[in-house]
């Protein structure tokens, strides 16, 4: 049964940049098959916690621990946390000069074959994987000779990276603030990926201001984040209630 | 970017440019080397040496003359002690005790050392869509496939034996391009070069093979002076190639090349460079210090000379190959990349003079710089009043690895007449942290990534380079690079 199997747990994680701390004795525990939303306030530490669970080289880990499917991933490199599995869908996807979607994509799926010790696959193999892909967001095969991400709308960067979740088959993928920005028509798009995506082996943790994205994605979890830490965890229901009152009734006082 | 991460993308960055030169290894030949030092009687020496007619010790006198008033240019951006002439062999040759009928007699220890470079010379393993002439130290080794190119009535040969077998020619041509008193080096090369490469391309012939030059530096203490005149007759085309590396040493070693080449009507010239010349140490000490004078003329109606250069070696370079476009529609060319790390600085570009009518030129340069590296692009284009119609684009494009490297552009234009149309493009991007790390969230590692964005950077450049030789020089470069980036 993967019921009840947790594909990550954060105990008491302490992270910080630049000496300053910003995760504070977090803990969040995500079982395979759920969906959980992060809201909170701007600099309430949701896209540090992000970037820490990718690796990014600026944040230090303090103190505390995380477990990937049991496993510590610490020490690990952010190219190794992807090889496991582990996506992050960034709130400003960068832009390559010079490097075209194909080679780019082609490269991280290459990789991640590699990785599993299977063997690479060849430049038209992949052109129908990516082919059936690009359908699932709903974008033109002739996106893929564009250089990644540069001259690329708002909504366009956005759909990019559901279609590399959607490519490298991530088992934990932390969307960060993957809505902002977009229109109706994008947001759905974007959400039926999510939701075609999505099965009992895998996980979401989504990341938003707003409820919108939450009509569309349901999630099992929603939990608030304050001054890097949870301080609240509810159902779906809880989001509705954040969007009428706002946080400051959750405001806890320091 | 924060300092915690500059550092980690510093190490990293260092990990990956500190690759050791490949090339470092020095042959040892019995050698027959002249005293250290520069004198008219040294001049004398070489000319004797190579038993050459009277018109071309006049021409090295005159040019000796010359250099002794001439001063080192110092308007480059570029910072080094200048060499101590008189501390430099001027002539430097392995032994040989006859003449030599076939590749196959040549010293076996120098055979092996072209064969670790990648250049086979004996018959069995040469390769067999380019003809190459070797050249070690002060002379050539030999030249594969002459007879082959013969029957077509290519010459291409030593330009020692050049000078025996068809002085006329030699004197026709040599120093019309650039002339003895161009700058400094070119007076220096004039009076003392001791080979180099020549290709005479006769009319209505498309060259059946690449040609191609391989340089070796080899001896510690002596310079490397090399000629090479190309010569394309009406409605003849040709491509060439040229390839340098020397070993490893502490001290610095000059090299001062002059390259001339020469289009008639409707003759096309392709003239492709790698320049790994050994670029000192990660401190900066030794290395190649490469000043280098190249120039074609387009003297005849529709011809069209292309310059590639793919510059990664020398702890100085010094290199503005141009294109004087005198015959009406032709056309000039310059791809350049220019990759500097550690210490290495290079300050080039190019030249293109508009003289004829509807005359084009296109310069298209791509910088790059690691380490505390200087790379800078140093360009001209002149319109002539005559020169009606013509059109220039340049593009300088610099990528920045690290936070202590460094990249300028000095495009000079100077235009006199208004019916020519000239664009200049201009970038600076900068290999960044978040770019990086994008890469690796995606499973993509650090080494790949770098060279998927060079080789991004770099692709108009690589696919103006023969076949054989783009795919290496984009290893060359990933390889050069290695460690330096994070």
């Amino acid at each position: 049964m993967t019921k009840n199997t947790p594909i990550l747990e954060i105990k008491n994680l302490q992270a910080s940049i630049n000496e300053n701390e910003i995760l504070k004795n977090l803990e969040l525990t995500i079982n395979k098959g759920e969906i959980h939303a992060i809201m909170g306030t701007n600099g309430s530490g949701k896209s540090t916690l992000s970037k820490v669970l990718a690796g990014h080289p600026a944040y230090t880990v303090t103190g505390g621990e995380i477990l990937y499917e049991g496993n510590s991933i610490l020490d690990l490199e952010p190219e190794e946390r992807s090889h496991l599995g582990i996506f992050l869908a960034f709130q400003y996807p960068i832009e390559i000069p010079g490097v075209s979607n194909e080679d780019f994509l082609y490269l991280s799926y290459n990789s991640k074959l590699k990785s599993l010790g299977e063997p690479e696959i060849s430049p038209i193999e992949f052109f129908t994987i990516i082919s059936e892909k690009l359908k699932l967001v709903e974008m033109s095969p002739t996106f893929l000779s564009r250089n990644v991400n540069e001259g690329f709308s708002g909504g366009e960067k956005k759909r990019n990276e559901i279609l590399q979740m959607l490519l490298l088959d991530s088992k934990l993928s932390i969307l960060d603030e993957t809505d902002s920005g977009l229109d109706i028509d994008a947001l759905k798009i974007i959400s039926k990926g999510i939701g075609s995506f999505m099965c009992e082996d895998k996980a979401i943790i989504l990341i938003t201001h707003y409820q919108r994205l939450l009509d569309y994605v349901k999630p099992d979890f929603i939990h608030v984040m304050q001054n890097g830490k949870i301080i609240k965890t509810g159902t779906a229901e809880l989001a509705k209630e954040l969007e009428q009152k706002g946080y400051e009734w959750l405001k806890v006082k320091e | 970017m924060t300092n915690q991460s500059n550092k980690t993308l510093n190490t990293n960055i260092k990990k990956l440019v500190n690759q050791p030169y490949k090339y470092g290894f020095s042959t040892n030949v019995e050698k027959e080397t002249f005293e250290k030092g520069l004198n008219e009687n040294v001049i004398r020496l070489i000319s004797e040496k190579k038993n050459e007619p009277e018109f071309l010790l006049n021409f090295r006198l005159k040019a000796y003359k010359k250099w002794k008033e001439m001063k080192c240019p110092e308007w480059a951006q570029l910072k080094f002690s200048e060499s101590n002439y008189q501390d430099i062999i001027y002539y430097s040759a392995p032994k040989s005790k006859k003449k030599l009928n076939s590749l196959d007699e040549v010293d076996p220890e120098i055979l092996k050392t072209f064969e670790k470079l990648g250049i086979s010379l004996t018959e069995q393993k040469r390769l067999t869509n380019v003809a190459v002439d070797a050249v070690f130290d002060s002379v050539s080794i030999g030249t594969t496939f002459k007879e082959e190119l013969a029957e077509y009535g290519v010459i291409f040969s030593s330009i020692s034996e050049a000078v025996h077998d068809y002085p006329d020619l030699i004197e026709k041509y040599l120093g019309t391009v650039i002339p003895i008193g161009d700058n400094y080096f070119t007076a220096l090369n004039s009076a003392v070069f001791t080979d180099g490469s020549f290709c005479y391309i006769p009319k209505g012939v498309k060259c059946p093979l690449d040609l191609s030059t391989y340089f070796r530096i080899n001896d510690q203490n002596s310079g490397q002076f090399e000629r090479t005149l190309i010569i394309a007759e009406e409605d003849s085309q040709v491509s060439y190639l040229e390839g340098c590396t020397a070993p490893q040493y502490d001290e610095n070693q000059l090299h001062a090349a002059v390259v001339e080449l020469i289009a008639l009507e409707n003759a096309s010239i392709k003239y492709s460079t790698v320049q790994n010349w050994y670029a000192g140490n990660e401190e900066g000490k030794g290395g190649i210090l490469n000043f280098v004078t190249k120039r074609g003329l387009c003297i005849g109606k529709n011809s069209k000379i292309s310059w590639t250069q793919v510059e990664t070696g020398s702890s100085i370079t010094w290199k503005y190959p141009g294109c004087v476009l005198i015959g009406d529609n032709s056309q000039g060319e310059f791809y350049s990349v220019a990759l500097t790390n550690n210490y290495q600085q290079t300050d080039t570009g190019s030249k293109m003079i508009h003289v004829g009518k509807n005359t084009r030129s296109r310069i298209v340069s791509k910088g790059i710089s690691a380490g505390n590296s200087k790379n800078t692009y140093r360009g001209l284009v002149t319109v002539n009043r005559k020169a009606i119609g013509a059109r220039n684009y340049s593009q300088c494009d610099s990528l920045l690895i690290g936070n202590s490297s460094n990249a300028n552009t000095f495009p000079f234009i100077s235009i006199q007449n208004s019916t020519s149309k000239i664009e200049h493009e201009a970038s600076t991007s900068k290999i960044g942290e978040e770019q990086i790390f994008y890469f690796l969230q995606r499973g993509i590692s650090l080494e790949e990534a770098v060279s998927l964005i060079i080789s991004g950077f770099c692709s108009e450049v690589f696919t103006e380079l023969p076949l054989e030789f783009s795919a290496e020089a984009d290893k060359l470069l990933s390889l050069k690079l290695e460690g330096s980036i994070g």
